[in-house]
């Protein structure tokens, strides 16, 4: 085999197609919501276990930071859910070409932005 | 001889299968949730406080979450197998996600059910 083949790995010239950026959001979005999981479990409790315990709770999450954070989590699970539901389409054939595959790729990052933007505006 | 890896991929279609059937049971979860508290007029600790004490809300809940955390294994441990070569650090980083997952598991049960 030729070991000498040439490398084009000029990174000003080569870019990740949209599907391929749809795929790394859908890994970091993941990543992202395995390592907030305590956090979330430890709002499902305070939420759940007192009115005491839910208003504490709902004032920490007025704070504007914790609101970023929230906001955060909320694109990475409607990225993460959208993309999810395009691998499914996927994997029952229903993305058949390339164009397809770029077109549903352009709509999971427009349809779990527009997501995020409206539960952020309900939630804020 | 098989040289089987024990922080390889056990190379089967189980986990291809249970990362799409955990997937679609929180995708079903989450929309009914969702669609649920936009139909209520205002969302404070009476209407959330009640939605929790029906039984059939809290098993689902528990379904929810269960299916939430083996995903996450599979997940976890797939960008785990591409990024981290060296064995020991893998199975190191393995077994304090699995045991971070069963706390998690444990931690559910006591949230939906203790008091």
């Amino acid at each position: 085999m030729n070991k000498r083949r040439p490398k084009h790995l000029a990174l000003h010239l080569i870019k990740l197609p949209l599907p391929g950026i749809v795929s790394i959001l859908h890994r970091l979005s993941g990543l992202l919501l395995f390592f907030a999981l305590p956090v979330l479990l430890w709002m499902l409790q305070y939420s759940l276990r007192s009115i005491e315990t839910y208003t504490q709770l709902s004032s920490a999450l007025s704070h504007p930071l914790s609101k970023l954070l929230l906001l955060c989590l909320l694109w990475a699970f409607t990225h993460h859910f959208c993309a999810g539901l395009r691998y499914l389409a996927i994997d029952l054939h229903f993305v058949r070409n390339l164009a397809q595959a770029r077109n549903s790729s352009r709509l999971v990052l427009i349809v779990s932005l527009a997501l995020t933007i409206y539960f952020g505006v309900k939630l804020w | 001889m098989v040289n089987r890896v024990v922080v390889g991929a056990h190379y089967g279609l189980l986990d291809w299968l249970i990362q799409r059937i955990s997937a679609v049971v929180m995708a079903l979860y989450s929309v009914a949730l969702v669609v649920y508290l936009l139909l209520q007029p205002g969302l404070n600790y009476e209407v959330w406080g009640l939605l929790f004490s029906s039984l059939v809300v809290r098993t689902f809940t528990l379904l929810f979450l269960l299916s939430l955390f083996y995903h996450a294994w599979i997940g976890v441990r797939d960008v785990v197998m591409d990024y981290i070569k060296p064995p020991s650090v893998r199975l190191l980083i393995h077994v304090l996600v699995i045991i971070a997952l069963l706390l998690y598991s444990i931690w559910s049960v006591q949230i939906l059910w203790g008091k």
